[in-house]
């Protein structure tokens, strides 16, 4: 009977134990056997009426399994319980032994052979009692120990995510200022630019006061040379040389005469390019008021126009206004406003008429409709102004240039260069805005005027 | 009429004999030439009461237009000439300075000599 409780109570440790049913189920298959042969050892025990030798086949039984248990590395961790089990089997089996070889030994001793199987009996169960309360506290560590993990892991991803959250911030914060540096680069790129105009503006306006002087003179002594001529002429009537001398002298006089006629009228056409100049300087001496914008632009569109017309008849371009009526009088500075209009206008008709002649020499005028186009918006306290012609556009090199003063592209004598230098120093200098050109070769040009609306 | 021009270019001097070739030569003008603010006052000073009307440019090294000005209205306020001033910034802020300071006259450079010349002609 000892030895049934024995085997049956250490297989089924053995099971509970290293939960061999999840973990070991090779071993757990063999142990369900073990504990169906186990029962049935009993069985056949208590059935055969409790023969002597029987006890034999219980010693070898749990020999064999105490053997098993005690090498296999998979059952190291209970080793201690089944150590607890050998003091029990040797002995019994030594009683056995003591029983066969010396029985009167035995009989004499049967009482103190009993006491020690007793007690070694009891030993198994005191030990897998420690044992089991031993396994529930390290049980329960191991789940203290796991729900700390738990914990900690928990607090981990937590950590995780904030670290996350910060790197995402940061990227931000990060393109953020990528973009500032870009928008810092473009305004500085603006800035040189504009301060570039306005120094040459500056220069020009110098240059233009440093020349009116010395050729106020040319004009004027030209200008009294060919009197003085006039009344030479009349003086060499006067004398009583020979006819053919007077003629020939009278034919040098005329000749100095055109000539001072030349000068002067190189000389006048200089001084407009002078006048054009120092208007760079009085941009920004006038007095803003209050004015119809769309009034304005129109006034100065049709001024343009006719007169181009009135230079070539041929000439013919629609005229398209897109005006915002809710513009009314904006305060700025309407002559040299008007100065600007007329320019980009004067140029943007200039574009359409070049590119109808240029289509025409080809003769692909076809269907080409040339169109000057003005419309005008106001929108957050700026007001916008385009001016677009469907003309002869330009390439990069030359839209780079066309605010440097004295840039032309129109034949020498046509343009003095200073129309779209002094119209950027007007919107930039005088009215604080901006003045842009978007044009496409051969196609198109727009010109774009933002003033900020006070 | 004796008009005194007072300009820093020595030039002026034979336009002005040149422009007015004629007049000078009918005795309606006499022109006297100083080159600089101090000399057309050491010139008044010579002359005393003589010069009747004076041309002067304002923009000059040393003494400008418009301290001679001052100083001829300040110096000889009994017989007064009368002063046209000449510049080539015509400007408000110029020509408002030069007609407080008592200024009769302000021209703008190029000078319009048939204006000047019909001007002249008034005053005499």
């Amino acid at each position: 009977m000892d030895y049934f409780l024995v085997s049956f109570f250490l297989i089924q440790y053995v099971r509970s134990s290293l939960q061999t049913a999840t973990a070991l189920p090779h071993w757990d298959r063999l142990l369900i056997y073990a504990r169906y042969v186990t029962i049935a050892l009993i069985a056949t025990y208590y059935a055969t009426d409790t023969p002597e030798f029987f006890s034999w086949i219980w010693h070898a039984y749990l020999t064999l399994i105490v053997v098993i248990l005690y090498t296999k590395e998979e059952f190291a961790p209970i080793k201690s319980v089944v150590q607890s089990v050998i003091p029990f089997v040797v002995v019994s089996i030594l009683s056995d032994i003591i029983e066969l070889v010396a029985p009167k030994i035995h009989d004499s001793y049967d009482d103190w052979i009993s006491i020690a199987k007793l007690f070694t009996f009891l030993l198994c169960f005191v030990i897998w009692f420690y044992a089991q309360k031993q396994r529930k506290i390290l049980l329960k560590e191991r789940e203290d120990r796991l729900r700390e993990e738990m914990a900690s892991k928990a607090q981990k991803e937590s950590l995780e995510y904030l670290v996350a959250e910060r790197t995402h911030e940061l990227t931000l914060q990060k393109e953020e200022l990528q973009k500032a540096i870009e928008e810092l680069k473009a305004t500085q790129n603006q800035l040189v630019q504009s301060e570039k105009m306005a120094s040459l503006g500056e220069l020009t306006a110098g240059i233009a006061h440093e020349i009116q002087n010395p050729l106020n003179f040319v004009n004027n002594f030209s200008e009294v040379s060919v009197e003085l001529c006039q009344e030479l002429e009349e003086e060499v009537d006067k004398t009583e040389i020979p006819d053919a001398d007077k003629d020939y002298i009278k034919g040098i006089i005329a000749d100095l005469s055109q000539n001072q006629q030349k000068i002067t009228h190189h000389g006048k056409r200089a001084d407009s390019i002078v006048k054009g100049m120092l208007q760079h300087s009085r941009a920004s001496s006038g007095e803003k008021e209050a004015v119809e914008i769309n009034a304005l632009a129109d006034e100065y569109m049709r001024l343009a126009y006719h007169g181009l017309r009135a230079k070539d008849k041929e000439f013919n371009a629609a005229l398209v206004t897109d005006f915002d009526p809710t513009i009314g009088k904006v305060l700025v500075m309407p002559q040299d406003l008007g100065r600007v209009f007329l320019n980009l206008f004067t140029n943007a008709f200039y574009a359409v008429a070049e590119k109808k002649r240029k289509l025409a020499e080809t003769g692909n005028l076809n269907d080409y409709r040339p169109e000057v186009k003005i419309s005008t918006k106001k929108f957050a306290n700026k007001l916008y102004v385009r001016v677009s012609d469907n003309g002869t556009g330009m390439p990069d090199s030359v839209k780079a240039k066309i605010f440097q003063p004295f840039f032309t592209t129109k034949p020498t004598g046509q343009g003095t260069g200073l129309g779209l230098s002094m119209s950027y120093d007007i919107i930039t200098n005088a009215h604080g805005g901006t003045l842009d050109v978007d044009t496409v070769p051969g196609e198109r040009t727009e010109f774009k005027i933002t003033i900020p609306i006070i | 009429m004796k008009i005194l021009v007072v300009d820093d270019e020595e030039d002026v001097k034979s336009l002005f004999e040149q422009k007015f070739r004629k007049e000078i030569r009918n005795a309606q003008f006499e022109f006297s030439f100083a080159f600089s603010g101090e000399e057309a006052l050491t010139y008044l000073a010579d002359h005393p009461s003589e010069v009747v009307m004076i041309l002067s440019d304002i923009n000059m090294p040393g003494m400008s237009g418009i301290e001679l000005l001052k100083s001829i209205r300040k110096d000889y306020p009994a017989a007064p000439p009368q002063v046209m001033m000449i510049t080539a910034y015509g400007d408000s802020q110029n020509h408002n300075q030069a007609m407080q300071l008592g200024a009769d006259d302000f021209l703008t450079k190029p000078v319009n000599f048939i204006e000047l010349k019909e001007k002249l002609l008034k005053t005499l």
